[in-house]
């Protein structure tokens, strides 16, 4: 097999001249955001958040010397006397309702613990999932003993976020048919930021595949349940990933159109073509001027 | 001193830098995509890749735990082909080991890790190239990476080894000056509150030499501290810009 090689290449700068004064606040570490006591409520509020033990949220600020400093690279948010820094990159911040996708890691008692890119470890509590048989059932000792038959450590999951304890640890649920244990798929990790909040996570794509395009950048396709297998099946699914892979470096985000248009317009390249930088760019740019068409 | 002369009459050093003159420095964040926070730093001929995982679930034995703050987890190593004779690296030998626990202590002075409770915070670094000053690139590389994995900081921290060589300090040692017999000084600052987040020194120095050593650290810190923070801004801006469009 002939293996393609080729030398590394200078990153474009882009169009910096265009964007160089930012509309944005960009601050890193230790800059000094406001020295106004006005805007000292945003540490107020973190206390009495942390005073009521509600999900605690790093918001990229600290005061120092009585001046509100950020401790993160990232743009600044303001909302009326709150100010926050978000930085570019960072692990899931789950809230409730959100969808996501993880991994067991281990099996404790009346619960399971998944990896969910997220701080910490994610909690599945036994009383939190449809066991077979039944969905009002109560759970017995029986079941405390049989939790590993049903979930194995290394088994990937989707739930949804229940609750969010203080320490900023889930609580998941898959108290729904449309939730519960994965099977032959393949998952694509992309960051957590990339993901579109939208009302449905799951969507059937064309040419027999499925999407779970989980809050936490893990992305879950699958073959459309009870559907025949279409001919070119492995291949369309070898495209999805790679479709995805390409978006995910260009920093478009990821929903259901978005995807699909990626899809179609990769079609007139091979699978193995998509990730070369020149087409992965032309690909993309296709994309997203099919989602600037559709918009309006 | 054994032939080698480290500063001549003119004022300049071996590698014909001034006295307060730093190495070129140049960075890059994210080179990995899958490692949280990465990042690449040449600090003149001394080349380090720095990688951050987490915040994370603790991973081994749980009850290293803390219920207050995060854990850090410091590793260092050296590539078997980074000093001139090649050499096999294992890890865990007295050298690294020690250079990882000051990494530690060097990190829990900046990073806030009582946001992150029970959780655990690992820092890798290599060191592909070995020309002086290992300790100080490695914490100027990992404070990219940690920046880059978006984990809050109290500020950067910079850190700089100096020298004393005829009454006087010498910034950022090269190797040929570390082995030269010079009495040297490894600093980590937060540049902006000038607090000190380490000091070493394992060498015979003067007391009344000190003041002045540290006096240079601190400024050569600074300097530092002034070309990362250019190329946080600018990855800052690339990266931000990449988002928007």
């Amino acid at each position: 097999m002939a293996a393609e090689m080729r030398l590394p290449t200078i990153q474009k700068q882009g169009s910096m001249s265009i964007y160089g004064k930012g509309r944005k606040d960009l601050v890193v570490p230790g800059d000094i955001i406001t020295s106004d006591t006005g805007f000292m409520s945003a540490m107020i509020i973190s206390c009495l958040v942390r005073l009521f033990s509600f999900p605690h949220k790093g918001h990229g600020t600290y005061v120092d010397e009585d001046k509100l400093t950020a401790s993160v690279a990232g743009e600044v948010e303001r909302v009326d006397k709150l100010i926050c820094v978000k930085p570019l990159k960072t692990r899931f911040n789950g809230e409730v309702g959100d969808v996501v996708v993880g991994r067991i890691t281990e099996v404790q008692q009346k619960r399971w613990k998944v990896e969910t890119n997220s701080r910490l470890d994610s909690v599945l509590l036994l009383s939190a999932v449809n066991l077979p048989g039944g969905e009002l059932r109560r759970r017995s000792a029986e079941d405390e003993l049989t939790m590993r038959e049903y979930l194995h450590e290394g088994d990937l999951i989707s739930a949804e976020v229940q609750s969010v304890f203080s320490d900023g640890a889930l609580s998941l649920h898959t108290r729904s048919l449309k939730y519960g244990k994965l099977g032959q798929g393949v998952l694509v990790q992309v960051s957590p930021s990339l993901i579109k909040r939208q009302k449905t996570h799951f969507h059937n794509l064309p040419c027999g595949a499925s999407i779970i395009l989980a809050n936490n950048g893990f992305v879950w396709l699958y073959p459309t349940p009870e559907q025949q297998e279409e001919e070119h099946f492995i291949v369309s699914f070898l495209q999805y990933i790679n479709c995805l892979m390409a978006l995910a470096a260009h920093k478009v985000l990821l929903y259901d159109t978005s995807v699909l248009y990626c899809f179609e317009s990769s079609l007139q390249h091979q699978v193995k073509d998509i990730l070369k930088p020149e087409v992965m760019e032309e690909i993309v740019m296709l994309t997203q001027q099919k989602l600037l068409e559709q918009k309006g | 001193m054994a032939g080698l002369e480290l500063l001549s009459d003119q004022g300049y050093r071996i590698d014909g830098r001034k006295a307060t003159e730093l190495r070129k420095i140049q960075a890059r964040m994210g080179v990995f995509a899958q490692a949280d926070g990465s990042a690449y730093l040449e600090q003149g001929n001394t080349k380090v890749l720095a990688v951050v995982y987490g915040p994370h679930e603790m991973r081994g034995s749980r009850s290293r735990a803390r219920h207050d703050r995060a854990v850090i987890n410091c590793q260092y190593s050296m590539a078997t082909f980074s000093t001139a004779e090649r050499k096999r690296r294992p890890h865990g030998d007295r050298k690294s080991t020690e250079m990882s626990l000051h990494l530690k202590q060097t990190f829990e002075a900046a990073v806030m890790t009582q946001l992150f409770p029970r959780s655990q915070i690992d820092i890798y670094v290599k060191i592909l190239q070995s020309d002086g000053g290992n300790y100080s690139v490695c914490v100027n590389a990992a404070t990219l990476a940690v920046i880059d994995a978006g984990i809050p900081m109290r500020d950067y921290v910079c850190a700089c080894t100096v020298g004393f060589v005829d009454e006087t300090p010498l910034a950022d040692l090269c190797y040929a000056e570390e082995g030269g017999g010079v009495s040297s000084l490894g600093l980590a600052l937060l540049p902006r509150s000038s607090q000190i987040a380490l000091v070493q020194m394992d060498a015979r120095l003067h007391q009344d030499n000190l003041d002045a050593l540290m006096e240079a650290a601190m400024t050569a810190c600074k300097g530092v501290s002034k070309v990362l923070d250019e190329v946080v801004r600018q990855h800052l801006q690339e990266a931000s810009m990449l988002a928007r469009d």
